[in-house]
């Protein structure tokens, strides 16, 4: 079990964080928010495939 | 005979069941759900957007992790911490959910700027807050069950919390068999139940039209050539 469990890695690591004044957030948070931002405005101006096709 | 079955009111002598509790909830869920509205061959055209692909991009990825659950929970921790597979398959799991939230938020702010509740869909819009809450429990036990240090911090961060609103007594997040029984268990049954719940109101009352084809847009007059409903009646 403690063989098994020396195999296992431990990922912990602080990250990066950029801050702005009081606002702090770190870059993986960041990056999941700027996503959605984008997909929400590609979900409004991109034209749907076969779109004009249908009824 | 025929005729007086067909003229009485008596549902016995009428014969359409309704005098047992399964006759009348087959005919609840046939007069509520018929299945045409539940299994629709099309939709109208103003569905044809990518604003209307999220909500369904967020059940994907749920399939995908209760998919990926499902093999953790048979193979265990000892299996998915340390194998390739079960390293592989727990990834799966996690960025499953990544999606499945980033899914499910686009199609909230979409939802929110369309005003989707309007036309009879308040229970809709309602079931889908409260799937989205009950996901955002169900992710914190899912963080809390990485037996790690990240895990360790999130859980005695979180204790505080909890104690302080009342609840910590017995939904105990220092307790691991407890969290984990939680998290493979009563939440995905919630969550499972709530999204169920939702997208079945989706079907009953159809998907919600653009706020401008609300008023004017023949397809959303019934096959009855009846208007759509007033705005002004709408919640």
């Amino acid at each position: 079990m403690l063989e098994l469990m020396s195999q296992a890695p431990s990922p912990i690591t602080p990250g990066t964080y950029f801050g702005w004044g009081d606002v702090m957030i770190q870059s993986g948070n960041l990056v999941v928010i700027i996503a959605m931002l984008v997909l929400f405005v590609l979900a409004l101006v991109l034209p749907f495939p076969g779109g004009r096709s249908r009824k | 005979m025929s005729t007086v079955k067909e003229s009485s009111p008596d549902p016995e002598v009428a014969g359409t069941g309704a005098y047992t509790w399964t006759g009348k909830s087959r005919q609840w869920f046939l007069r509520h759900l018929p299945p045409d509205k539940l299994l629709p061959e099309d939709q109208p055209s103003y569905v044809a957007t990518w604003a209307y692909v999220f909500g369904m991009g967020a059940v994907a990825g749920l399939v995908f992790i209760i998919g990926s659950g499902v093999v953790l929970s048979l193979n265990g921790p000892q299996w998915y911490h340390v194998s390739s597979l079960g390293h592989f398959t727990n990834s799966v799991h996690l960025w499953s959910v990544e999606l499945f939230f980033m899914f499910m938020v686009v199609h909230l702010w979409i939802k929110f700027w369309m005003a989707a509740w309007r036309g009879g869909r308040l229970l809709t819009w309602i079931t889908g807050m409260v799937a989205f809450l009950v996901s955002i429990v169900t992710a914190f036990t899912g963080y809390l069950l990485q037996t790690n240090f990240d895990s360790q911090w999130i859980a005695f961060e979180a204790k505080d919390a909890l104690n302080a609103v009342g609840i910590g007594a017995w939904f105990n997040v220092a307790n691991l068999g407890q969290i984990f029984m939680w998290h493979i268990m009563l939440l995905p049954l919630a969550v499972g139940a709530v999204v169920a719940l939702h997208v079945v109101m989706v079907r009953a009352h159809g998907v919600v039209p653009p706020l401008d084809a609300a008023e004017t847009d023949a397809q959303l007059c019934d096959s009855n050539g009846t208007s759509p409903e007033p705005e002004a009646n709408q919640p």
